[in-house]
């Protein structure tokens, strides 16, 4: 069966409320960072999770802290979904020495090994071969953690997404192979870009098993990700996961959006992954609306101390320029 | 005591004592193991050390440089052979987009230390697709370091010491030069992969080279100073971070200086080692500097052509006799 219907709780209710705090976290996070993109203070390119949300933070809360995580250059949410603290991915937009990255990645390249978290990587489909390799050094060093490896759709159209998947089932290592499909690569549809356009078909070909899930529930996604992570770990083998999502903004800053119809965008947004959730913790019982309204105020507070601590960040001075190019002895 | 090894001899010999030395080195590559490397230099390799440390690898350019730089960042040290440089344009954006920037990007907390070993340059009548020379575009990019393997001592040693660094090695062997037999010091070794060396002093000019200019430009020095030239020869070795100190102050010596590469002229190590004697020590020079470069064409298959195409030992001593004798 390639399509998953099943659901998932939190493991309990202190996990529950904490997922929900993570997708409100990112929602305004990001909408924060549009408004400072405006602004000028974020430069480069800005690719907003807005939508997606359900997807880092539904396959996140399944690994372990000693797992691997790789991103897109869209990952400002599974960066905080890692528990990267939003002062210093704000920073690291910013450009200022107190980034995640010293300030030298910027929005794309946002990394943090202390968190196991690598990359925030720009080209796409780069780093579907770096995980295989990461995954096999685990498998090599008889580790115990496994390599998650999130990507678009867009990306299961490279060369490189085929070799990857190929070499991670030929020797057999523990990889998660998460596939964002948010329908749109930059602006080409799922349909120009692909003739099988059921992602998770893709898998069979390398004898991957492979699931699709709906990325707008985040009670799916937990459910599809603690059985992908368990037959990985405990498999020692890759899983595909393809989480069908939709992105409610634009590609990146520099996106008229000619390509799809704003009615297609608002039926999504009906689906909205933050609203289907929080109507699950109320019917739970976990959650009530006051406290709900508590959380998106802390969650405020908690963005705009990321924006100070931004504001008031270092510039790196420029006699450090050449620094980080070759190791120092 | 010396002894007589083929360049293909000497570079099993280093793989062969870095996996004996490093329980996390391992090499992969197509072909490695089964059929005991392309041009044979892992041969038994697969036998003595098994399949974990010797992989063969399907035809995945991409993706097997790109598992090998996964590998180096979590901790192994792998080697990575890329069959021929001619092949690793497909890996071309693993070694430029992720090995060379992941410790820049990550504001130095990234480490890669692969080494990427490649057959490189002419070997017998091979055509357009299989002899290319391109050293000049690795050389081309911060964060990798680029050795050029021009003598047996570098052969049997480089790859020891190109595996001590933390950093992304792209290490140029010579599929033409394998079968080449060289007497060497049985306990000879190279002591770093950061300078070029003078391999013969010399007072009257400089000749500057690498990887298969080597030792085309020692038998030239040989019949020149039969003709009463000394001359002085440098092998670059590493191409990037390009060691200027070594020729500027031969050049500074000498005050002639002629370069002789296989890579296409325009654009190339010997463009740059120009620029850098000009800039640096031009006050010392008695004459232009001369450049002895690949010829800008796709290598013709013709034995004839091939030989035209890039300099030989005959147009070095041509060369440099002209410029002794201001001819």
């Amino acid at each position: 069966m390639l399509q998953s219907v099943a659901k998932a709780l939190p493991s309990d209710q202190k996990q529950g409320l904490l997922l929900l705090y993570q997708m409100i976290l990112i929602r305004r996070f990001e909408e924060k960072a549009a408004e400072q993109y405006s602004k000028a203070k974020i430069r480069g390119f800005l690719h907003l999770y807005i939508g997606e949300e359900a997807v880092a933070v539904g396959v996140i809360q399944a690994l372990n802290d000693d797992d691997n995580v790789l991103a897109t250059y869209r990952e400002h949410g599974h960066a905080l979904a890692r528990g990267i603290d939003a002062d210093s991915i704000m920073a690291e937009m910013y450009g200022k020495l107190e980034g995640c990255s010293r300030g030298r990645g910027g929005s794309m390249h946002l990394f943090d090994v202390s968190k196991n978290f690598f990359g925030g990587n720009a080209i796409v489909c780069s780093h579907l071969p770096v995980a295989v390799g990461m995954a096999l050094a685990s498998k090599k060093q008889k580790k115990s953690n496994i390599s998650c490896c999130f990507f678009g759709e867009g990306a299961a159209a490279e060369g490189e997404f085929h070799e990857a998947m190929n070499l991670a089932a030929l020797w057999k290592v523990p990889v998660l192979f998460v596939c964002e499909n948010n329908l749109y690569a930059m602006g080409t549809a799922l349909k120009y870009s692909h003739s099988m356009t059921e992602i998770e078909k893709k898998g069979a070909a390398y004898g991957i098993e492979s699931v699709a899930v709906d990325g707008m529930d985040l009670t799916a996604v937990i459910d599809a990700a603690n059985k992908a992570v368990q037959k990985v770990r405990s498999e020692t083998k890759p899983f595909l996961l393809v989480c069908n999502t939709y992105r409610f903004r634009a590609h990146s800053m520099f996106d008229a959006e000619l390509y799809r119809e704003k009615t297609e965008v608002d039926e999504w947004k009906k689906r909205d992954p933050i609203p289907q959730y929080q109507q699950f913790l109320l019917e739970q019982q976990w959650i009530t609306e006051a406290e709900i309204e508590l959380m998106k105020q802390k969650i405020e507070h908690k963005i705009q101390m990321a924006v100070d601590f931004a504001e008031a960040g270092t510039w790196e001075p420029l006699d450090q320029l050449t620094k980080f190019v070759y190791s120092e002895k | 005591m010396n002894t007589t090894l083929t360049y293909r001899e000497a570079l099993k010999q280093g793989i062969r004592e870095a996996l004996q030395k490093d329980e996390n080195v391992f090499l992969m590559g197509e072909d490695v193991g089964r059929y005991g490397g392309a041009f044979a230099v892992s041969k038994g390799l697969l036998q003595e050390f098994g399949e974990e440390r010797i992989m063969d690898v399907p035809l995945s350019e991409s993706g097997f440089v790109g598992a090998g730089i996964g590998a180096a960042l979590a901790g192994m040290k792998p080697i990575v052979e890329v069959m021929t440089v001619n092949f690793s344009l497909l890996a071309l954006d693993q070694i430029v987009n992720n090995a060379a920037t992941l410790q820049h990007m990550s504001g130095g907390q990234l480490h890669v230390p692969l080494v990427i070993r490649m057959g490189c340059g002419i070997s017998k009548q091979l055509g357009a697709q299989h002899s290319h020379s391109w050293e000049p575009f690795y050389a081309h990019v911060p964060g990798l370091v680029v050795l050029s393997v021009g003598t047996h001592e570098d052969a049997r040693g480089m790859l020891r010491l190109a595996l001590q660094s933390q950093d992304p090695v792209v290490l140029f062997e010579y599929t033409g030069m394998l079968n080449l037999e060289k007497e060497i010091a049985v306990d000879s070794d190279i002591l770093d992969i950061s300078k070029g060396k003078v391999l013969k002093k010399g007072k009257d000019i400089t000749i500057i080279t690498y990887g298969t200019g080597v030792y085309k430009c020692l038998e030239a020095a040989a019949e020149l100073a039969t003709a009463g030239i000394d001359a002085e020869v440098i092998d670059l070795r590493v191409l990037r971070p390009l060691d200027e100190f070594t020729f500027l102050a031969s050049v500074a010596k000498t005050h002639q200086a002629i370069i002789v590469e296989d890579a296409w002229r325009s654009v190339s190590i010997s463009s740059e080692v120009s620029a850098r004697i000009m800039e640096k020590t031009f006050y010392d020079l008695d004459a232009p500097v001369v450049r002895l470069c690949g010829v800008e064409v796709p290598m013709p298959y013709p034995a004839q052509l091939e030989e035209a195409a890039v300099p030989q030992k005959q147009d070095i001593v041509n060369a440099v006799k002209k410029m002794i004798h201001h001819d």
